[in-house]
């Protein structure tokens, strides 16, 4: 027991096999949403608890953890998450992605190459990527079943035809295993191909819409995309971070309203501290 | 004449069901079971469908018509009976037997449909265009451009003018919602084509031009069609064969004329005598 007399991750036994069944189901169907019994947490539902169940239910003792929001370890959303992980189980906590074996993230996935010993949650507010063409939940997965994908392929036609380009942003839709059709959270298009063929494992979790699913090593992702409209990655040319002064990584952008100007900096403070001390060395 | 289409004993009904309806020879309260209280929609219809013909579906509000396209389009599961397609597998294939992703398959590429609710075949948000190309990227098209030119093209053959193809269906008038539905049902040039009520609810004229250019599609593309309507005018101006519907039961089968000309069963007497 530890000192505040929860279970070891706070939820309880059953629970956590009810979750890791759910886990194991959609690691052996790539892409596809296996819903879940979702449980109440200390934390408000949309602020991750989905993540957060994958996470306390798969951790065990001698795991690190690493908490990410948008690629920052130091966000108040992050560092709450952490904190509650580590007091119901006490375990060790890092910023460096080599280090961690866990690491839980919202709408990034760290610049560092992730391997066979990490697992990486992401937070996924929707995780239907066909919800803007039907609203019904069983439609769609009816829809799924056929691999009827016209839609998703459709919400981008019209961005085409509207605007001459897709404009989709995060969250861009994916095949999976050459089946299903996945949104693969928030994260932005840069981080979309780092999905294909990884060394590691990815696990998705969705807790208002109580659905888990995967993306176990080696399997193919391809964004969905036309012949003539190849998928894109977003511009990130001569750009460079003003702390780290990294390049070809994912930015933020820093508008400084007082002189105009616009800075970048790495999106992943945890790669962007490494590679600064790399270099006062 | 090859046949395209064979439907053998068709079923739906709304409900359980009992034994006692399951026998067609048992007679209903109109289409309502008195044992059981199920509505049997359509009842043990069978028909075929011949090349670059258009068959006729005539018959009153609430006889089966919308519920027999629906099953043939694999929007309802027929309670029981069997259908097959030239285009599929050479006609050897019961269509309702095969899985959900085959069915979606054979919808997407052999046969077009036009609902009698355009709501139901469009989606009245998105551009008519990208309606149009759903059907083709469904297909396995992959190509904006090579859409866009062949969705403008339709759409045009539909005189729905070029500088509206990005409005969405919500915009247009009912005749013109219907001659999108009409450009997306062609659009991979399906062998068959049904149309449920496509001129209901339309103005005479309106009515009149979109039969016209069914007529001029169906010529140009050689395609089937199996036309539904509780109009006998809207038959009589478009179709060869014609059954008649009363019930969920076909009571009367042949040749368009010789039933304009000398119907035998009183609903066909009645409805023929109404036109003049
Ligand atoms: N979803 C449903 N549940 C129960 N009964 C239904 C359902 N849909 C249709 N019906 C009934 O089935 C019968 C056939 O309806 P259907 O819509 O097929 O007729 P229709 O010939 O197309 O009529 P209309 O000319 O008005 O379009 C009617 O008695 C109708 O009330
Ligand atoms: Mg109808
Ligand atoms: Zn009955």
């Amino acid at each position: 027991m530890n000192e505040n007399d929860y279970n070891f991750a706070f939820l309880d036994e059953g629970s956590k096999r009810e979750i890791r069944r759910a886990i194991i189901k959609a690691i052996t169907i790539p892409g596809c949403q296996i819903p879940f019994g979702s449980r109440e947490l200390p934390i408000g539902r949309g602020w991750g608890t989905g993540g957060l169940q994958i996470t306390l239910s798969i951790i065990g003792p001698d795991d690190i953890l690493k908490v990410i929001d948008q690629g920052n370890d130091d966000s108040v959303n992050a560092i709450s998450i952490k904190k509650f992980v580590s007091r119901c189980t006490g375990v060790e906590q890092t910023t460096d992605t080599q280090k961690a074996t866990i690491i839980q993230s919202r709408h990034r996935i760290p610049e560092e190459k992730l391997g066979e010993n990490h697992v990486l949650v992401l937070q996924v507010p929707n995780p239907e990527p066909l919800r803007s063409v039907e609203r019904s939940v069983l439609k769609a997965r009816q829809m799924h079943g056929d691999t009827e994908y016209s839609a998703a392929w459709l919400l981008l036609y019209e961005q085409i035809v509207r605007y001459g380009k897709i404009t989709m942003g995060a969250g861009y839709p994916v095949l999976v295993d050459g089946r299903y059709v996945m949104a693969p959270s928030p994260i932005p298009r840069y981080d979309t191909l780092g999905l294909d063929d990884a060394d590691c494992l990815y696990l998705f979790g969705a807790g208002r819409e109580k659905m888990i699913y995967a993306v176990p090593p080696h399997t193919s992702v391809v964004p969905l995309d036309f012949d003539d409209f190849p998928f894109e990655l977003e511009n990130v040319e001569e750009r460079v971070c003003r702390i780290c002064g990294a390049e070809n990584v994912y930015f933020d952008e820093i508008f400084d309203s007082e002189t105009g100007e616009r800075h970048y900096q790495c999106s992943d403070s945890g790669f962007c501290a490494k590679n600064a001390a790399a270099k006062q060395i | 004449m090859d046949q395209i289409m064979k439907v053998n004993e068709l079923s739906v009904v709304y409900g359980k069901g009992c034994d006692y309806c399951r026998d067609s020879n048992n007679p209903l309260e109109k289409n309502r079971c008195p044992h059981c209280m199920a509505v049997c929609a359509v009842r043990d219809i069978s028909l075929e469908l011949y090349d670059s013909e258009i068959l006729g579906v005539v018959g009153e509000s609430g006889s089966g018509k919308t519920t027999l396209m629906k099953a043939l389009y694999f929007d309802i599961i027929p309670t029981k009976g069997s259908a097959y397609l030239a285009a599929y597998n050479n006609g050897e294939t019961d269509i309702f037997s095969v899985s959900s992703q085959q069915q979606r398959a054979i919808r997407n590429n052999l046969l077009g449909m036009v609902y009698q609710n355009p709501v139901m075949g469009l989606l009245m948000n998105y551009s008519s265009g990208g309606n149009v190309a759903q059907k083709l990227i469904a297909a396995g098209h992959r190509n904006v451009a090579a859409m866009q030119e062949r969705t403008a093209q339709l759409l045009d053959h539909m005189e729905i003018p070029l500088n509206r193809v990005k409005e969405p269906p919500r915009n247009f008038s009912g005749g013109m919602q219907q001659r999108v539905q009409i450009s997306k049902a062609i659009a991979n040039n399906p062998p068959v084509l049904l149309l449920d009520e496509v001129t209901t609810g339309l103005d005479l004229s309106v009515q009149a031009k979109v039969l016209d250019l069914i007529r001029m599609v169906q010529k140009q593309l050689n395609i089937s069609v199996i036309v539904v309507s509780h109009d006998l005018a809207v038959i009589r101006m478009l179709s060869d064969r014609t059954v008649v519907m009363l019930d969920g039961q076909i009571v009367e089968h042949g040749f368009t004329d010789q039933i304009l000309e000398d119907p035998q069963h009183w609903f066909t007497q009645t409805l023929v005598h109404s036109l003049i």
